[in-house]
């Protein structure tokens, strides 16, 4: 027996990929970068394309319109009740797309880790991200990971670019809002807000609040099929159904009236507003849509957003109106009106 | 949800409504105190559907308002500490000192807080033990109890590293403050039902009579707002000047003796200065002698600082009801939520900003007829 080694506590050199944690080297270009790709990334976006690994890569698009859109997603914490900041890289980017019309065909990810971040939550996210991507029909062809020093990040933030094609016929866009026009929303609003919110400042309900994050190109798609006349699409993430209610009203430069009453609201996301001093109307979304619809064809779409399951609990909350050009006012439960302005910053727990 | 939707009706609404244009034969003045009624009554549209006759004054009762510059100047202080983490409640981080904000301290390094119970900062101190923790207390009577009992807390536990910034004040001498004013037109008030569930109604008994002026405990959903405002109406109507409990499922008239037991003991009445207001006489609490060592002003020196109010600000007069925020000549052009001259326009309880969020610029009457 050599002396001076303890052969009992002794174990062979850990091969590179089994670092429990990023370190600086996963960033470096090398072999640690190689085997990150080779051992997480690639099992899980598995794809002919992403499998050339050219510096870019090829793709063929059909003769159409195309609808391009880029995010960046730094949530915190990386995990929460419904999903993870994977789901979000993925679904945020493909809402951002259908919300045009367009069918998402494919997403790049660029990938910021901070050194130290475990392996296997990076693996988890990454896995989630691959069965987002299954689950919204799109590929990740394309990929970047850099790492910073601890210290210098959140952990792992992600940015998603997406492309997409338009189908013919369809014009969807925020200035086409018509006076006349309903306004359906395709259901609870608030979820993924005060999901982020219990679990971040570690509020506890009696019931679990889930994120609502969810792909809304297929919901998309089946309510182009009962009417390609859509006049207006908006997913309400942050600033929740306010703030892009806000925002239609001024690019059509008319009005649009709600009705408080009618904005279907998860009862424990109601309550923990009620708690909190905060308005669900202003709270984000990742798993909803805003529609603006021609009154003829509202019954069409509503039909066809019911019968899919995202789109369950749609309805008509409101209508756009002559009246009041870029203001969203709400008819308030008890019978009276209200200016529904856009947020400064964030919403902030009120005092008492 | 339950407790909320029953006080939510529209049907029970539209009747107290018509009661209320039934019995109002000429134009009164109320006023109501607390800034979460503001709130209520603007978001719900309340001040829409009452008789044109009834004025609705909107009172000082908003702790956001009502908190002096130089405190927020003393709390911009001590958060830029490199040593203190700084807890405050969410609405307290946008609210402008002479300079800049919580969120610019924050923004700068320091280490800002939201907290959702003073005794979360306690907690904080506990596991942070070289770390200065400092909550910022202010609030009228609804959040002194649970303050009191975080320094109440922190002594039992010997926690040196946590201190408080107390602002806090009191609604009865606000009231006496408004109707000795000689230029008061406030006729009655609907009182602060949240204050009065921790201090109970029997202290505005003497101010009822003194000044012949109707007081109506009055809670925050539309139909307590309602309830209190036509209570009060019935008042003036037959000329009576009493204190009426309309909101009896929260407050009796001896309050939570408990609450009031641990104020007492680790809090001491004294004058204040109210933003907009000036010093009023036993209005506010401080810490006891004996609590001393946990007083943040003290124990980073910053009681010395003084500041000026923006000139062109008037929330002094909008809180005490001369003025409408949207007579305010500032009122949306160099004063908005986003740059807020005064506390009122930075508050969702602010009276200002309340009329900017939700009342703006636009008659809503055009909007819906």
């Amino acid at each position: 027996m050599t002396v001076g080694v303890d052969f009992s506590e002794w174990v062979c050199p850990l091969p590179l990929r089994d670092y429990p944690n990023v370190i600086m080297g996963h960033g470096g270009g090398g072999k640690l970068s190689a085997e990150l790709i080779e051992h997480l990334f690639m099992p899980a976006f598995q794809n002919n394309l992403l499998e050339t690994l050219g510096d870019s890569t090829i793709v063929t698009v059909p003769q159409q319109r195309l609808a391009l859109s880029t995010d960046s997603f730094v949530v915190h914490p990386l995990f929460f009740p419904g999903g993870c900041i994977g789901d979000l890289a993925v679904y945020g980017t493909v809402n951002d797309l259908a919300m045009s019309g367009a069918r998402p065909l494919y997403l790049t990810a660029g990938f910021i880790l901070e050194e130290g971040l475990s392996l296997s939550a990076l693996g988890s996210v990454v896995e989630r991200m691959g069965a987002a991507a299954q689950a919204a029909g799109v590929q990740i062809v394309t990929g970047d990971t850099k790492v910073v020093e601890k210290g210098h990040g959140d952990g792992l933030y992600i940015n998603t670019s997406g492309l997409g094609v338009i189908p013919d016929g369809v014009h969807i866009a925020p200035q086409n809002a018509q006076a006349g026009d309903v306004v359906i929303v395709s259901g609870t609003i608030g979820d993924h807000g005060m999901a982020i919110m219990s679990v971040r400042e570690g509020l506890e309900f009696d019931t679990v609040i889930r994120s609502d994050t969810a792909p809304l190109n297929h919901l998309v798609a089946a309510m182009l099929a009962a009417s390609n006349d859509i006049h207006v699409l908006r997913d309400p993430t942050r600033g929740g159904v306010a703030s892009s209610l806000n925002e239609i009203a001024r690019s059509s430069r008319k009005g649009i009236l709600i009705d408080e009453r009618k904005l279907p609201v998860n009862p424990a996301v109601a309550s923990a507003c009620e708690v909190l001093g905060m308005d669900p109307i202003y709270v984000a979304n990742e798993g909803k849509l805003l529609a603006i619809v021609a009154r003829q064809n509202a019954e069409a779409v509503l039909e066809a957003m019911r019968q899919h399951p995202l789109g369950q609990q749609a309805a008509i909350i409101g209508e756009v109106v002559e009246q009041h050009p870029g203001l969203l006012v709400a008819r308030t439960g008890i019978g009276g009106t209200r200016i529904v302005d856009m947020q400064i910053g964030e919403q902030l727990p009120r005092i008492c | 949800m339950k407790y909320l939707d029953e006080f939510r009706d529209p049907d029970l609404a539209k009747r107290l409504f018509d009661e209320i244009h039934a019995i109002t034969t000429r134009h009164w003045a109320l006023m109501e105190v607390c800034g979460g009624q503001t709130h209520s009554i603007i978001r719900n549209g309340i001040d829409k559907l009452l008789p044109d006759k009834i004025e609705l004054i909107h009172g000082p009762g908003c702790p956001v308002c009502v908190t002096p510059l130089e405190v927020i100047d003393k709390a911009l202080a001590i958060a830029a500490h490199p040593n203190v983490i700084f807890c405050s409640f969410g609405d307290m981080l946008r609210v402008p000192g002479s300079g800049q904000d919580l969120f610019s301290i924050k923004s700068q390094g320091g280490d800002v807080r939201i907290v959702y119970s003073p005794l979360d900062a306690v907690k904080l101190a506990r596991e942070n033990p070289s770390k200065e923790v400092v909550f910022f207390g202010i609030g009228f009577e609804t959040t002194a109890p649970a303050n009191a009992m975080a320094v109440f807390q922190a002594k039992q536990q010997g926690l040196m590293n946590f201190s408080m910034l107390v602002s806090h004040v009191l609604v009865p001498p606000a009231i006496e403050a408004i109707m000795a004013s000689p230029t008061n037109r406030v006729q009655a008030f609907l009182a602060a039902g949240h204050v009065c569930s921790v201090m109970g109604y029997w202290e505005y008994e003497p101010i009822a009579e003194r000044y012949h002026v109707p007081i109506v405990v009055t809670g925050f959903e539309p139909l307590d707002v309602l309830e209190g405002i036509r209570r009060t109406v019935m008042q003036l109507e037959a000329g009576r000047a009493e204190v009426e409990n309309a909101y009896p499922r929260a407050v009796q008239r001896q309050g939570n003796i408990p609450a009031q037991t641990i104020l007492k003991q680790v809090f001491e009445v004294g004058e204040r200065k109210w933003r907009g207001i000036g010093n009023i006489p036993n209005s506010g609490w401080h810490l006891r002698g004996e609590f001393r060592q946990f007083d943040a002003a003290a124990k980073f020196a910053v009681e010395d600082i003084q500041t000026q109010e923006s000139p062109l600000c008037h929330s002094g007069e909008v809180l005490q009801g001369l003025i409408k925020p949207n007579q305010c000549p500032a009122f949306g052009k160099e004063c908005t939520p986003r740059k807020p001259l005064g506390a009122t326009m930075v508050s969702n309880e602010g009276a200002c900003a309340a009329y900017y969020q939700y009342g703006r610029f636009v008659s809503l009457e055009s909007i819906t007829s």
